[in-house]
């Protein structure tokens, strides 16, 4: 018995050795390289400690089946803003208190530093990112330049792809058909407005691909699978930035929102999963996020000098969500709305895939 | 005759009786292959019968408002049947406290979500309650409407007597496409119901899959079983070797094969079979669906044809033939008979499996090849794993009925996987 317990002591021992690294999960792709260039590796290097990244299609499924089961293994997890914030009500997440981040390199308190909404009960902004639609230059040399184009077939014939899910997918639809930015979230808390935007959907449905991974847009595109594609901005960008792929973004009808860092309940590393979300969010840390893919940092101070793109010649801030020409006609993720309707749009949405 | 008209008590060497030692050396046996087997058993119940048992727990229980809501509990079941359109200040008075008790112990988000569940829209709705709750004066009906007129919802009421008590049917009614209405439990709209076509789309791709199967691994297996040795070797490792390899890459591979700028329609373009502007789409569809999922479950149908072919002996046959059957009736009377054991287990097998499937749909299935499970990993994903796993018990339960109707129609012991 001794030896049995010896055993599995040891047995144990060496399961934490393993994993004591700090667990960081994340989106994967290009998305997921600029995290582990601008916070993991400088996170190992500042302070030592075996820091891993791990990818997944959307975090926020993973860390709530692992709180759930109470078996966690992740440490720090990117979730969209409405998980962040659900997840954070349902108890799956630790809360995070702003006073405890780090003031702004020019000593400019979290609270004020922080854009409005950056910082939530448990969720920290990494970053502004947008869904946006892009196309293949080399196929419309005279490409769409508004959202309404996305669903004219007539004029710019061809494969669509979206996202597969409701979020983003029916302001998209509500845009497309005419309705400005600010009404958006009020038609679509409607029956009539729900409709709608299916009814516009449905003029595209059999031309569209879906796609799920974040991944998978800017590889459709350049497999000519589709003739313009739904995508995060921070992949087109890195698809033509780094592999010179003719790719151009539209910035009509742009749906952005905060990326967040969460810390799930249970985490195996919880002190180092804190300084990890401290080291992240500080002004460097958001700085050096964009300067490696174009999502904007969510800290004033951050954006103080101006940001280049890690080849030392492209300036990001015309490529950022958040650039004033990118806004014209741009829409922000309503959290509150997506926190309650999530699981019924999206019901409706695969009842309809699948009608 | 003095002798005992009964014999002698049979005993062993030691002077046992016979009997007794027996039973004790057979105990022994038995006990020794119950802990052979024991390791199997423990493997068994581990991650086979709890996690179902779990799983048909999980589509019944749900505390998630009971548990948060104690005052509204008990007054529900000291009220049952109440006006669901006017419900008196007593039962405001008991969500009230419920709600600042939420706030207190941060369970809103977590009792919203059960109710909201049921009735789209009530996170907010506690979220909003429960930040207020602990400055609403009586009477609180008033209060409560006042800060949102929602709290007069009967959908609401209705919903939340419902979620009163940890048990509930309301998630296997969500997965037969009924919706809570102020008239209580109703069938869901048009465009809302989904489920039970999903069920029923589910089964028929299962049936056409398995027929493809059968269609395909008939000769296949009939070739490996009679063969001679060298060549069937070599004909059984080009079946085994997809079998072998991993499941992502077989179903990649398809999406390389069939997609609009995939080979396939390359080589259809490029001998001028379609016109370039209009490719055939054989990827993202049912088509997809079926032709991959086909590939992948065709050796689960060619191994058990197989291994019952391979032990019919030929004389039967030549046998029917020297008696002047034709070939047609040779094969139709003595030997498709024969093969029945295997073409029952391989569909079985192969439906089976089918019904349950999930990656390979999710991946090629574009929008109208998803099938049930993926459905059930979507619930799973979007964290109502109670919906889920009420789904997963209904397609647990038509398996089984499958299963109960084979058993009648063909008999499991027919049943020969190899």
């Amino acid at each position: 018995m001794k030896k049995i317990l010896a055993l599995s002591t040891a047995l144990s021992a060496a399961a934490f050795a393993a994993q004591a690294d700090v667990t960081v999960m994340s989106w994967g792709g290009a998305y997921g390289e600029a995290q582990t260039e601008a916070f993991v590796k400088p996170f190992i290097a500042a302070t030592g400690k075996p820091t891993v990244m791990v990818d997944s299609d959307n975090p926020a499924t993973p860390i709530k089946a692992m709180v759930e089961s109470g078996n966690v293994t992740v440490d720090v997890a990117s979730l969209e803003y409405a998980d962040a914030i659900r997840l954070c009500d349902e108890g799956v997440l630790e809360p995070i208190d702003i006073a405890s981040l780090p003031a702004g390199a020019d000593g400019t308190p979290a609270a004020d530093d922080f854009l409005a909404g950056a910082v939530t009960e448990c969720g920290v902004s990494t970053d502004i990112w947008s869904n946006i639609f892009a196309y293949d230059t080399t196929k419309f040399p005279e490409g769409p330049k508004t959202v309404a184009d996305f669903f004219d077939l007539e004029k710019f014939p061809g494969k669509r792809g979206l996202r597969k899910g409701a979020k983003a997918v029916l302001e998209l639809a509500l845009m497309g058909d005419g309705v400005p930015a600010s009404e958006v979230y009020a038609l679509l808390d409607t029956p009539e407005g729900v409709d709608r935007a299916f009814a516009k959907l449905d003029t595209i449905k059999d031309q569209v691909v879906w796609w799920e991974a974040g991944s998978q847009a800017p590889q459709l595109l350049a497999d000519g699978e589709v003739a313009m594609t739904t995508a995060y901005n921070g992949r087109i960008f890195a698809a033509a930035m780094n592999e010179g792929k003719p790719f151009q973004i539209v910035w009509d009808g742009q749906i952005y929102e905060n990326e967040m860092f969460v810390i799930p309940k249970g985490a195996p590393n919880m002190a180092d999963a804190l300084e990890f979300v401290k080291f992240a969010t500080s002004t460097e840390g958001l700085r050096a996020s964009a300067q490696q893919i174009s999502y904007g940092p969510a800290r004033k101070s951050s954006m103080k000098e101006e940001i280049l793109f890690k080849d030392g010649k492209t300036v990001m801030a015309p490529h950022l969500p958040t650039a004033p020409e990118n806004m014209g006609n741009a829409l922000e993720t309503s959290a509150p709305f997506w926190v309650d309707h999530d699981a019924e749009l999206n019901e409706r949405f695969q009842a309809w895939l699948a009608q | 005759m003095t002798e005992a008209a009964t014999p002698a008590l049979l005993t062993t060497a030691d002077g046992r009786p016979l009997k007794e030692a027996l039973a004790t050396a057979q105990a022994r046996a038995r006990r020794r292959a119950l802990l052979l087997v024991l390791p199997l058993l423990a493997f068994v119940l581990l991650t086979f019968l709890i996690p179902i048992g779990y799983m048909l727990k999980r589509s019944v229980e749900h505390d998630g408002f009971s548990a948060s809501a104690p005052e509204l509990d008990a007054w529900f079941a000291a009220n049952p049947g109440f006006d669901y359109a006017n419900p008196p200040e007593e039962a405001y008075a008991a969500l009230v406290k419920d709600l600042a008790r939420m706030q207190e112990e941060k369970t809103t988000g977590i009792a919203g979500t059960r109710i909201n569940y049921t009735v789209p829209g009530t996170i907010s709705l506690f979220k909003g309650g429960a930040r207020a709750a602990k400055d609403l004066q009586p009477p609180y009906k008033e209060a409560l409407i006042a800060l949102d007129a929602e709290w007069s919802s009967v959908k609401l009421w209705r919903g939340m007597e419902a979620a009163s008590s940890k048990y509930t049917t309301e998630f296997y009614k969500v997965a037969a496409d009924r919706k809570l209405t102020d008239e209580g439990w109703t069938r869901g709209g048009d465009k809302e119901r989904i489920y039970l076509y999903l069920f029923f789309k589910t089964f028929l791709v299962s049936a056409l899959i398995t027929v493809i199967c059968l269609l395909l691994a008939f000769p296949v297996a009939h070739l490996l079983a009679v063969l001679p040795m060298s060549k069937s070797s070599l004909l059984m490792i080009l079946v085994l070797l997809p079998f072998w390899t991993s499941l992502l890459v077989r179903t990649t591979s398809w999406i390389a094969l069939l997609q609009e700028q995939g080979i396939l329609n390359n080589l259809l373009v490029w001998m001028g079979v379609v016109p370039d502007a209009s490719r055939l789409q054989m990827m993202y569809n049912m088509t997809g669906t079926v032709v991959a999922m086909t590939h992948v479950l065709l050796p689960f149908m060619i191994l058990p044809l197989y291994s019952v072919m391979r032990v019919i002996p030929p004389s039967y046959a030549r046998a029917a033939r020297s008696l002047g059957a034709t070939s047609w009736t040779t094969f139709r009377r003595i030997y498709l008979p024969q093969t029945l054991p295997g073409i029952a287990a391989g569909s079985l097998l192969v439906f089976i499996l089918a019904v349950g499937y999930y990656i390979t749909p999710a991946l090629v299935g574009g929008a109208d090849g998803q099938l049930i499970s993926n459905l059930i990993s979507f619930h799973m994903s979007k964290s109502n794993w109670s919906l889920a796993a009420a789904l997963a018990a209904m397609l647990l339960a038509s398996i089984l009925l499958l299963y109960w109707l084979y058993d009648r129609l063909i008999g499991i012991d027919r049943l020969k996987l190899g």
